[in-house]
């Protein structure tokens, strides 16, 4: 059934598979909804930190004692302070919790201290003195590899070095082309800061309040740090004002612990959008260069990659974000034969991490610019092109993994095809501010000229490289007030993608209850995991689904025990209006059944995968969710400025949960993409940050961002929840690529960078260039540098 | 930190020169962004957001009288006839902006970045600053001294600016990387008269301060005379003409490279905007003209 056929009339009833309304929808729209930054607690101080001005430079001495001086300040702890640990990190523990001797990037933090309010803590953190040696930084990722490049971490500028072969990597084509590309680096601009707040316990344990995506793992690299077993240091979830992967890293917790467990008070930290900029990891910046070859037919023979990534001075996820680069490198495309090396390497710019689409965001950018490339040189269709060479189950990738599951990547191309064009009105004809450059009053439509671009791409859901991916739920089905009740409670974490909304669709649809209560997320319950990876409607959702089945499981042997004790039943049991049926022959009343309430924790977790061996081959990843992009541009061809005039994005999703929801997904998703293809760039000037602001970092307004045309295929994954793959990061991952497409049609020009500037469409600015591959670093084969997880 | 809010503008003057510290604020749009970021600390805050005298819009004859305190919302809903200085004030910020920000604060803040600024470049604007001793009236050039100074002196109030109304049509265009809410990279006003018989041009963002393109508006001027396009607006006047006046006016700027754009990029913009403003203003001017005939 057609996914629009099943937009219902959905409120608190909805199921699985019917379009929900957000539970926190209300609270969000009418400004009610709590966030992290919101936090209060009578008493409490504010914490603020201080941060390297420089991007390496060695710390000879810390000075607190002016700031301690000052009016209404309690507290300041420096490295020679730390209680325990001093170190943490994600995969690899290489991140100081307060710099020691030296600082690796501009924004690393120095110094912290605690005062009455977070003016006079402000004003305390200006005043502490650091006396700083500078030292040469690298800042650049090529130069990281040069032999003379001083050492950014202590094993060198290495971060890890991906190599997979795959066939005969020499196999000669008959047509081949050659393209260099660029990425820059991408913020995750959630509009909510960092923030939390710490609040000690009288066990000498603490509370930890934090807008986050992953408490258990938060928890693992607090306690250390504090001195505190992991059961003494809670975490309950804050309101998250959007996520994207720059909350996967610790940034204030451990220090508002410190401070907290320092001076016996709560501390809450909150960052201002300046130093939320320092406060977060970013999306890797890219350097890519790319051989592809074909048969003359168009089939693929052999794909040739280097590609580079910028870590920034810390570990972070980057390990795991250029295995997913190395290994989506080709793009969603059968190619027999491939030689992809990938690289990240330590540098002294901000560090690197996850943000949505982790890796394949970066590499679709040049295969899609490689397919059409390829079509151009090959005078076909590239649409064409694509769906010669498209994956489908079955399909080998160049790590010689075999897919399995659902690959509709076919279905998902021609559907976007296929979707509805937007009107072909002359600029003349229309409202001015829908022109290129919008409401700057700049044109009348001279000289604009339209373009369409696609772009398909995919990538893993979940966690990869044999990593232990679970997650746990508890369900308890108890008689309430009104009626059944079914409390839930997971630690998975709603970043405002609508997590809770599909898992109260799940609850319902597994207990047939109306009533879903969900607890706050915390430590008390054990792991959900990272709402990361597309992940959590499958895991979470996975775990919420299993524990109520158990619970279904206890219910229906209570009714059966319950009914005609001995009695042979009618037929297979079943839970329809409130009561359990066995066949037709209604036994018993849920109501009446739930005395004592029946409970059941679950943990879910998806089928193992593989690492990668000596020539980057193995099962590293679980499933794969493809996407598909159609971008509609105008340019001003005088002015180099674009007007989007529409997305149409397609996901594979296996199922939708909530429709409506991976609608929303696409929309968002295809907004973070269109912004890093025109406007979102960090801009570094010798490692330090130069736009740290919303005036000089531009998102997307409502005048940039288009009606987004979208629709959903539905093939289900064999042996994932409802059949359901994640949904969080498909439309980013194409929406950059083929909005760049779409530019180059209207412009005929290369275009090899994002974000795309006003002077590349003008032609100021010519294609990037390179004087060739980076080198490949001196590192045994393609095995991690370090053990990675 | 004191904060004034008087009700008059006689004892606003008397508090801004008992008190040159507390810093004059309007809608606090530019300001309110500067303490948030704490990159200003001022002494105190004089509200000038309630003086009655601010928020007036007068005309009398051609004088148009725009009070420094009037929103850039009031603007647009009462001023419609000042087609370039409307433009210029649908470019600000956001609508809540628009609401709070004044013509006065541009002035005051003195960026070369102020939306409204070449706006009144080109209407040959003249500045009313009061004080408790008297009043005077500078030229706009001779109040904007710099980036970000201004003639306004320590115990001075930006009470009203004024222009007489061109005979003629206008146009103010802005260019951002963004469609929306973007400070300027390049902005451009321009303003025929067709009784003094002249062009105007002025530049923002391409430079430490408003810019005027001289050459460019003498030669625009005799370009249209040649055509003969005064006295006939329907008269054309030939394309290398206006590409010329395009390049000249893009010789005015003198922009550098920053994190918003690049030098190069400002300079062509001035050049396309250039052209394509004297365009519009010759076709409203020939609109005008032929709806008049009919």
């Amino acid at each position: 059934m057609p996914v629009t056929d099943r937009i219902a009339e959905a409120g608190k009833g909805a199921i699985v598979g019917v379009s929900a309304p957000r539970v926190d929808g209300t609270p969000k729209v009418l400004g009610e909804f709590a966030y992290g930054s919101d936090l209060w607690v009578e008493g409490m101080l504010h914490g603020a930190t201080v941060r390297s001005p420089h991007p390496s430079a060695r710390v000879r001495h810390v000075d607190v004692s002016g700031a301690l001086a000052m009016p209404g300040v309690r507290h300041a702890m420096t490295a020679a302070d730390l209680p325990a640990g001093r170190r943490y990190g994600l995969d690899y523990a290489d991140q100081p919790v307060l710099a020691e001797d030296v600082v690796r990037y501009a924004g690393e933090p120095v110094a912290i201290v605690a005062a009455d309010s977070a003016e006079e803590a402000r004003a305390a953190a200006a005043a502490v003195r650091v006396d700083y040696e500078v030292l040469p930084a690298v800042t650049d990722m090529e130069a990281a590899l040069r032999p003379d490049a001083p050492p950014v971490s202590e094993r060198g500028n290495v971060l890890r070095h991906v190599r997979i072969e795959h066939g005969d990597p020499e196999a000669e084509a008959d047509v081949w082309v050659e393209g260099y590309y660029e990425v820059g680096m991408q913020d995750q601009a959630p509009l909510g800061p960092e923030a939390g707040l710490a609040i000690p316990a009288a066990d000498g344990g603490v509370d930890l309040y934090v807008s986050t995506q992953w408490l258990h793992s938060d928890q693992k690299q607090i306690a250390p740090c504090v001195g505190l077993p992991e059961s003494k240091v809670r975490l309950h979830l804050a309101g998250v004002g959007g996520a994207f992967g720059a909350r996967e890293d610790v940034h204030m917790h451990i220090h508002a612990c410190l401070l907290a467990l320092a001076t016996g008070r709560p501390v809450k930290m909150t960052y201002g959008r300046e130093e939320s900029f320092f406060g977060h990891v970013h999306r890797h910046p890219a350097r890519i260069w790319v051989r592809t070859g074909a048969r003359r037919d168009g089939m693929l023979v052999n794909c040739r990659v280097r590609l580079l990534l910028d870590g920034g001075a810390y570990t972070s996820s980057s390990p795991a974000v250029v295995l997913n680069a190395s290994t989506f490198a080709p793009g969603p495309y059968e190619v027999p034969n491939a030689l992809i090396e990938g690289t990240c390497v330590y540098t002294n710019n901000p560090p690197a991490g996850a943000m949505r689409g982790f890796g394949a965001v970066q590499v679709c950018v040049a295969h899609e610019a490689q397919m059409d490339r390829l079509a151009a040189a090959l005078d076909m269709d590239p649409v064409e092109l694509r769906l010669k060479n498209v994956l489908h189950t079955g399909s080998v990738l160049p790590t010689g993994q075999v897919i399995h599951g659902s690959a509709p990547a076919r279905e998902v191309l021609e559907r976007c095809v296929a979707l509805p064009m937007p009107s072909d009105l002359p600029a003349a004809f229309r409202d001015r501010v829908t022109l290129p450059g919008g409401a700057g009053n700049v044109g009348r439509g001279e000289h604009v000229r339209r373009g369409v671009g696609y772009a398909l791409g995919y990538k893993n859901i979940a966690y990869s490289e044999g990593y232990d991916d679970s997650s746990e739920a508890r369900v308890r089905l108890e008689r309430g007030p009104h009626g059944v009740v079914a409390t839930v409670h997971s630690a998975a974490v709603e970043v405002g993608q609508g997590l809770q909304t599909v898992l109260a669709q799940i609850v319902r649809t597994e207990l047939g209850v109306d009533e879903v209560v969900q607890m706050g997320a915390d430590t008390e319950v054990g792991s959900a995991g990272s709402t990361s990876a597309s992940r959590q409607t499958v895991m979470a959702g996975g775990a919420v689904a299993a524990a109520c089945s158990r619970v279904r499981e206890h219910l229906f042997a209570r009714a059966a025990a319950r009914s005609h004790a001995g009695a042979t039943l009618a037929g297979p049991l079943r839970l329809a209006d409130g009561r359990v049926f066995a066949g037709d022959v209604a036994i018993g009343v849920v109501a009446d059944l739930l005395d004592p309430p029946l409970e059941a924790t679950e943990v879910y977790r998806h089928r193992p995968t593989a690492r990668l061996d000596g020539r980057g081959q193995g099962d590293p990843h679980v499933m794969f969710a493809f996407g598909a992009m159609r971008a509609v541009v105008e340019v001003d061809l005088d002015l180099g400025l674009v007007r989007v005039v529409q997305l149409g994005g397609v996901q594979d999703v296996g199922k939708a949960l909530n429709p409506r929801g991976v609608e929303g997904q696409i929309e968002g998703g295809a907004a973070q993409g269109l912004g890093l293809a025109l406007l979102e760039e960090i801009q570094l000037r010798d490692g330090k940050i130069a736009n740290a602001s919303f005036t000089d970092y531009l998102l997307p307004t409502i005048l940039d961002m288009p009606p987004v045309v979208s629709a959903i295929v539905e093939e289900p994954e064999p042996g994932s929840p409802y059949g359901a793959k994640g949904v969080g990061e498909g439309a980013t991952i194409v929406a950059t690529a083929a909005v760049a497409a779409a530019l180059r049609d209207a412009t005929g020009r290369e275009l090899s960078r994002v974000p795309v500037t006003p002077d590349d469409l003008v032609g100021i600015s010519g294609p990037r260039t390179s004087a060739g591959p980076a080198p490949i670093p001196d590192v045994p084969g393609p095995r991690p540098v370090y053990e990675y997880r | 930190m004191q904060f004034f809010r008087p009700s008059s503008l006689r004892e606003a003057l008397e508090i801004r020169a008992a008190h040159p510290e507390a810093m004059p604020i309007a809608g606090g749009t530019d300001l309110m962004v500067e303490v948030n970021f704490g990159r200003r600390r001022p002494g105190g805050f004089l509200d000038v957001s309630r003086l009655p005298e601010l928020r007036e819009i007068r005309r009398e004859g051609r004088t148009v009288r725009l009070g420094a305190g009037v929103p850039y919302a009031r603007i647009i809903r009462e001023l419609p006839g000042q087609v370039a200085l409307t433009q210029a004030a649908r470019t600000v910020g956001s609508p809540q902006i628009r609401t709070r920000g004044t013509v006065g604060g541009n002035l005051g803040t003195g960026s070369p970045a102020g939306d409204a600024l070449p706006v009144l470049a080109a209407y040959d604007a003249r500045v009313v600053l009061a004080s408790a001793t008297g009043t005077r009236t500078l030229p706009w050039h001779d109040f904007l001294l710099g980036p970000k100074r201004t003639a306004l002196a320590p115990d001075e109030l930006i009470v009203a600016t004024e222009w007489e109304a061109a005979d003629g049509p206008g146009s103010f265009s802005k260019v951002g990387t963004r469609n929306a809410m973007v400070i300027a990279i390049a902005g451009l006003s321009l303003q025929l008269d067709g009784a003094a018989r002249r062009v105007r041009v002025a530049l923002g963002s391409v430079g430490p301060t408003i810019l005027r393109a001289p050459e460019a508006e003498a030669f625009g001027a005799g370009v249209l005379d040649e055509a003969g396009a005064w006295s006939d607006p329907r008269a054309r006047v030939p394309e290398d003409a206006m590409a010329r006046f395009g390049e000249l006016v893009a010789e005015a700027a003198r922009p550098i490279d920053d994190v918003r754009g690049t030098a190069a990029y400002r300079r062509h913009a001035c050049r396309v905007l250039a052209r394509r403003a004297l365009a519009w203003a010759l076709d409203d001017r020939r609109a005008a003209a032929m709806e008049a005939a009919s």
